[in-house]
């Protein structure tokens, strides 16, 4: 278990009856970009929503397991998934910008967490900008609607807006599908740009994506990991055939 | 017109040249363009016949009778039978606009909040239960709501304030109740259809459920619970039965809100049997009647205003 970061331990999801995440344990560390894949249904996303208790907000889902995060089980009825949430960031794969203003769509977040100075939301709004590389594209727009923008441009506002709450972790499902290759390739870089700060956790399909980007990558398959390791060795040399398989398109 | 080319595979005989993709649903195409025409034609020539008929009755109350449009529109006092007529109809666009416009105001916020409680708080129950339960309310007959203002809100109001409880108060509330089905049904349709993207992406920054709710959900669907709001003030506007069987039906502006007043369906309607076919008086309640046509226009083209605004 890591001091610092997300580990989870002995996850289990059901909805309802039916048991979608069975049995996973992972570590994340900071500043460190770890890459889930596998076939379609595996239950990657739904792995990624049990890390920020987003699958509470549906009804009949039910968590077993630990989350660990700054020595505290997060997983937990005590816990208070407001305070959580700031934590651990999310990003979905369609952009989900709100229906406001550029600056809006950012201040959003730290308004709520009690940053009321206009010169402070400023400088957030301007610094989150820059470090999703959108800045010089929206300076002279941060008060038009944020739907007027691109899909890409949209989906940088979108990695913008979660980091404006200072998480830890940033979660991103499937974050450059929807996407065309320009925009995909900035939405990598920044992937790059952000591990600096954030451990980040990102779902794919994309293989070469994945072996860009990550540090270490999860398969998983069936509501289980079956092979977790460095990149690299998952990408050349893996120890399961089943990853095998999977990385070289003979199934899923 | 167009014919996916694999279904027609077989080969029809056009005149002597076989062809492989020749139209043989020819008339299938013509039946059913002239039937679908037809029927809009119907409904085209019924709503022109209307207009037409209400604006030219109506419109004789000035250009006929010599009534000027300003004394009509501004005047005070409504004496048809009186020796110097007067058509003052003012007090009754008064009585139903205030009594729509009030009915709104006091629905629209239950409305909203019944929606959210449906949609954000107890999704299951709210569909399964009180949704049918609604949607039940908006199926009572008009006759009903304004004997259950007659019998309870009208004797309320008399116990707790001055006057006869009869009024512009007891017909909006008797309205407000009639149109809340409506905005309540409309609101929860544009709620439940809100992504649940934008919903969760509010929560993945930390902000708990009624900051989502206040500064996200009902933002972002404003314009469709404006909506609502405005379908069922329309509704209010053209309902006569329920709300003459409250207010009082006398053609006076009232002091307050608890003293007999009256409205243009009422006055329509009350008077409507006693007046000759082609009489000033008869002509005037048509000019009424054009002023509540009019009305639902504009009614319809604020929602169609507001809908436009959604889209974007
Ligand atoms: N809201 C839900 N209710 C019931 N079952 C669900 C729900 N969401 C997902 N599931 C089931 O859980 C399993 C895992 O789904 P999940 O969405 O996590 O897969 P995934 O790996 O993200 O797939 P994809 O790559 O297609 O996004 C699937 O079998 C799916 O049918
Ligand atoms: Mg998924």
């Amino acid at each position: 278990m890591h001091q610092e970061g997300l580990s989870a331990k002995n996850l289990r999801v059901f909805y309802g009856e039916k048991e979608a995440i069975k049995g996973v344990s992972l570590d994340f560390a900071p500043r460190e970009v770890t890459a889930l894949i596998g076939p379609s249904g595996c239950g990657k996303s739904t792995f990624l929503r049990s890390l920020n208790r987003m699958n509470d907000t549906i009804d009949g889902v039910r968590t077993t397991g630990e989350i660990w995060m700054d020595g505290e089980n997060i997983n937990d009825p005590g816990v208070d998934v407001v305070l959580l949430r700031q934590k651990i960031g999310m990003v979905w794969q369609r952009p989900n910008p709100f229906h406001k203003s550029i600056y809006e769509n950012i201040a959003f977040g730290p308004r709520y967490h009690g940053v009321r100075n206009k010169k402070e939301l400023d400088a957030i709004v301007e610094d989150c900008l820059r470090k999703a590389a959108l800045w010089d594209e929206t300076k002279d727009r941060l008060h038009q609607s944020a739907l007027a923008l691109s899909g890409g441009q949209q989906q940088r506002l979108c990695i913008a807006r979660s980091i404006a709450v200072k998480p830890k972790v940033i979660l991103m499902d499937e974050p450059a599908s929807a996407l065309d290759p320009v925009s995909t390739a900035k939405v990598e870089e920044l992937i790059s740009e952000l591990k600096q700060e954030y451990s980040i956790v990102i779902v794919t399909h994309n293989m070469h994506q994945a072996a860009r980007v990550s540090d270490k990558t999860a398969f998983f398959y069936m509501g289980k990991v079956v092979e977790y390791d460095v990149t690299d060795k998952i990408f050349t040399n893996p120890s399961e055939k089943a990853t095998d398989d999977y990385i070289s398109g003979r199934f899923g | 017109m167009e014919q996916p080319a694999v279904m027609n595979k077989k080969r029809v005989q056009t005149g002597s040249t076989t062809r492989a993709f020749a139209k043989p649903h020819v008339i299938e195409e013509w039946v059913g363009k002239v039937y679908t025409a037809l029927c809009i034609l119907v409904l085209v020539i019924t709503i022109g016949a209307i207009v037409y008929f209400v604006s030219s009755r109506g419109l004789a109350t000035f250009f006929v009778d010599g009534v000027s449009l300003g004394g009509l529109l501004g005047g005070l006092k409504w004496e048809p039978e009186g020796d110097i007529p007067l058509y003052g109809a003012l007090p009754f666009i008064f009585g139903s606009f205030s009594t729509s416009v009030l009915a709104a105001l006091m629905a629209a916020p239950l409305g909203m909040c019944a929606a959210v409680f449906m949609t954000q708080i107890m999704p299951g129950f709210g569909k399964k239960v009180l949704q049918p339960v609604i949607e039940l309310l908006a199926g009572i007959p008009s006759v009903v709501f304004g004997f259950v203002g007659l019998s309870v809100v009208v004797p309320v109001l008399r116990a707790i304030f001055p006057g006869q409880g009869i009024g512009i108060a007891a017909g909006s509330i008797v309205l407000s109740l009639m149109i809340l089905p409506t905005i309540t049904t409309i609101a929860t349709d544009a709620l439940a259809a809100l992504p649940r993207g934008l919903k969760e992406g509010s929560f993945a920054l930390g902000a708990t459920r009624w900051q989502t709710i206040y500064r996200i959900v009902l933002p972002t669907t404003l314009p469709s619970l404006l909506t609502g709001v405005v379908l069922g003030m329309s509704r209010a506007f053209g309902e006569a039965l329920a709300v003459q069987m409250v207010i009082g039906n006398s053609p006076h502006i009232p002091h307050s809100l608890f003293e007999s007043a009256s409205t243009l369906t009422s006055a329509i309607t009350l008077d409507m049997g006693n007046t000759v076919m082609g009489s000033t008086h008869n002509n005037a309640l048509w000019s009424l009647a054009l002023i509540l046509l009019s009305m639902t226009f504009v009614f319809v083209f604020v929602v169609r205003f507001l809908e436009r605004r959604n889209k974007r």
